[in-house]
């Protein structure tokens, strides 16, 4: 399958049955998708008029409990970054999938990850923060939506799918679970789905009239960030524990670091690579505990360096850092990465 | 395979069928045996992987490669140029092959030469992959092809028998597909010319119609 058509049908297996979206490139076919399958299952495909009707499209779904989700790319999630806001401030969970696109701007249709600092800085307004699953492999990509619905439910916050449009348009072959006949979502005793005189009122909401009541929901949902810290941080390491240099990058670009990480190791020279799986929460570590015994970081990304922040927060100057990426849909090529480990090495020795 | 082409050959398709790898093997093996050939990209549906990225590598072959105009920039706008319209009504000497975007969306913009190709000896392929999600089945598969015969208002001429699973494709996995070929086949009521296989499957497969192709379409990490 496709990346975007798989991101879709994992969602569609997962139980969603709401999907707003809005064209963009490079992933279109997410919507595409959508707007086959949804009619023939009995879901809601809705090509909103924008992408803020989309998100907030989304807002409202997700208030009424159901599993909601919306898909852009770069522009896109920059429009939707308001509604995000709202939805992390109401405590409610819901999917939003972003397939990068280089930027800034209107920028450009080939991949990118420059939207690293937005996914898990600033990806609207206010004290906050999002689930970030970054796929790496179509089948992974299929895996991660049915996590990050789970984990939103579990903590009752957004999820983010942070991919890139190579992996969005690119084909790989996947497998899916068994089909079950219906999916069990969790009770949602929050939502707002009519009480039908049975419970008191549920409200979803995101204003607080008083600035300490504000405070405390804020001060509540921080203590839930720790908790979901120190449990739910995900990396793949490879070949790290002899490795003098690690290599660290996400996304398809951690697929062109293991393709150069491979040939480095052919030529005799340590190598290794931490694939961040949750970039947040980001697996701090996996990181730390390298930097015990590796000499030298790289972080590789499809951009100026924007996740290379929390590699060097993780190694907190135990060891260097170095960078190399390219960015504005520039995608680095294996030789390049090559000929970085390749000059680290020479000093590492 | 070669032995059925036309003048004007054009390969249609799903979404992700295979037809730009399909495409780029065709024009490289009609070079191969002395003969000009032009390679039309005319996907404006699909920004990636494509025609127009193996244009330096077909150009050092010989092949004429001819893009829309904002292929592979961050120009998302389906501009064709006037050589595309020369190429389908025979002004340059040799075959021409055409790879075409995907679906009946794709073939909307193969409907602005139907004129052009009506007129010349054409022939339209029509790719399919039955591992792709929605084309497994024949009923499917020949859905798809309708809508690109509606959209292009050009008829297909055969079917191309191009089931695969990248790298995990297993002999057995292409042997079990042509009997969905040739069923679709069948219902369209055109001929199956035969199934495209990477290289280095085609000596496993024994007796049948095999078409041995490279691999240009790789993602980054499987390139230098």
């Amino acid at each position: 399958m496709k990346g975007n058509e798989a991101l879709a049908e994992a969602a569609i297996r997962s139980g969603c049955r709401h999907f707003f979206g809005y064209p963009i490139t490079p992933q279109t076919e997410v919507a595409a998708y959508m707007a086959k399958k949804m009619p023939k299952i009995g879901g809601t495909y809705l090509q909103a008029e924008s992408e803020i009707a989309a998100i907030n499209m989304v807002y409202g779904a997700a208030s009424a409990g159901v599993r909601a989700m919306t898909s852009s790319s770069s522009p896109g999630i920059s429009l939707k970054s308001e509604g995000i806001s709202y939805i992390a401030g109401a405590d409610l969970p819901c999917l939003i999938i972003n397939v990068q696109r280089g930027g800034p701007g209107l920028g450009g249709i080939q991949p990118s990850q420059a939207d690293y600092w937005q996914a898990t800085r600033a990806t609207g307004h206010g004290d906050f923060h999002v689930l970030v699953f970054a796929p790496s492999t179509i089948q992974e990509m299929v895996d991660l939506v049915g996590l990050a619905f789970e984990k939103a439910d579990a903590y009752r916050m957004p999820a983010m799918i942070l991919a890139d449009g190579m992996l969005g348009q690119m084909m790989e072959p996947v497998s899916f679970p068994e089909e079950a006949a219906e999916v069990k979502l969790p009770e949602k005793p929050w939502a707002t789905n009519g009480h039908k005189g049975k419970r008191p009122h549920n409200i979803v909401n995101s204003l607080y009239l008083k600035p300490d009541q504000l405070e405390k929901t804020i001060v509540d949902r921080f203590q839930r960030y720790e908790t979901i810290k120190a449990t739910e941080a995900r990396a793949e390491e490879y070949l790290v524990e002899d490795a003098e240099i690690v290599l660290v990058a996400y996304g398809a670009t951690a697929r062109i670091v293991k393709s150069a990480v491979n040939t480095a190791r052919e030529m005799g020279i340590k190598a290794g690579m931490i694939r961040p799986i949750t970039l947040w929460p980001y697996p701090v570590k996996n990181i730390q505990k390298a930097a015990e015994t590796a000499k030298h970081f790289l972080c590789v990304e499809m951009s100026m360096g924007q996740m290379v922040d929390d590699v060097r927060l993780a190694v907190n100057g135990k060891r260097p850092v170095s960078f190399f990426g390219h960015t504005g849909g520039v995608i680095p090529a294996p030789g390049e990465v090559l000929e970085q480990i390749k000059e680290i090495a020479g000093g590492v020795r | 395979m070669l032995e059925h082409l036309g003048q004007v050959n054009i390969v249609t398709g799903h979404y992700g069928s295979g037809k730009t790898n399909l495409a780029v093997n065709l024009a490289a093996d009609l070079k191969a045996r002395g003969e000009e050939v032009t390679l039309v990209d005319l996907d404006i549906v699909n920004p990636y992987f494509r025609s127009a990225d193996f244009a330096g590598q077909m150009a050092e072959k010989g092949i004429r490669v001819m893009a829309p105009q904002f292929a592979n920039t961050n120009l998302d706008i389906p501009a064709l140029g006037p050589e595309i319209s020369a190429a389908f009504s025979g002004e340059f000497p040799g075959r021409v092959i055409v790879d075409v975007g995907g679906d009946d969306a794709g073939a909307f913009a193969l409907g602005r030469y139907a004129a052009e190709a009506s007129r010349r000896d054409y022939r339209m392929i029509y790719v399919v992959n039955f591992f792709r999600c929605l084309t497994r089945e024949p009923q499917e598969a020949l859905q798809v092809l309708r809508e690109i015969e509606a959209a292009s208002r050009l008829k297909g001429s055969a079917l191309l028998n191009n089931s695969n699973l990248a790298g995990e494709t297993s002999p057995g996995d292409i042997l079990a597909s042509i009997a969905h070929a040739e069923r679709t086949a069948e219902a369209a009521g055109l001929p199956l010319w035969g199934t495209a296989v990477r290289r280095d499957l085609a000596p496993k497969l024994g007796k049948g119609s095999f078409y041995p192709v490279d691999i240009y379409v790789r993602p980054p990490w499987e390139r230098p």
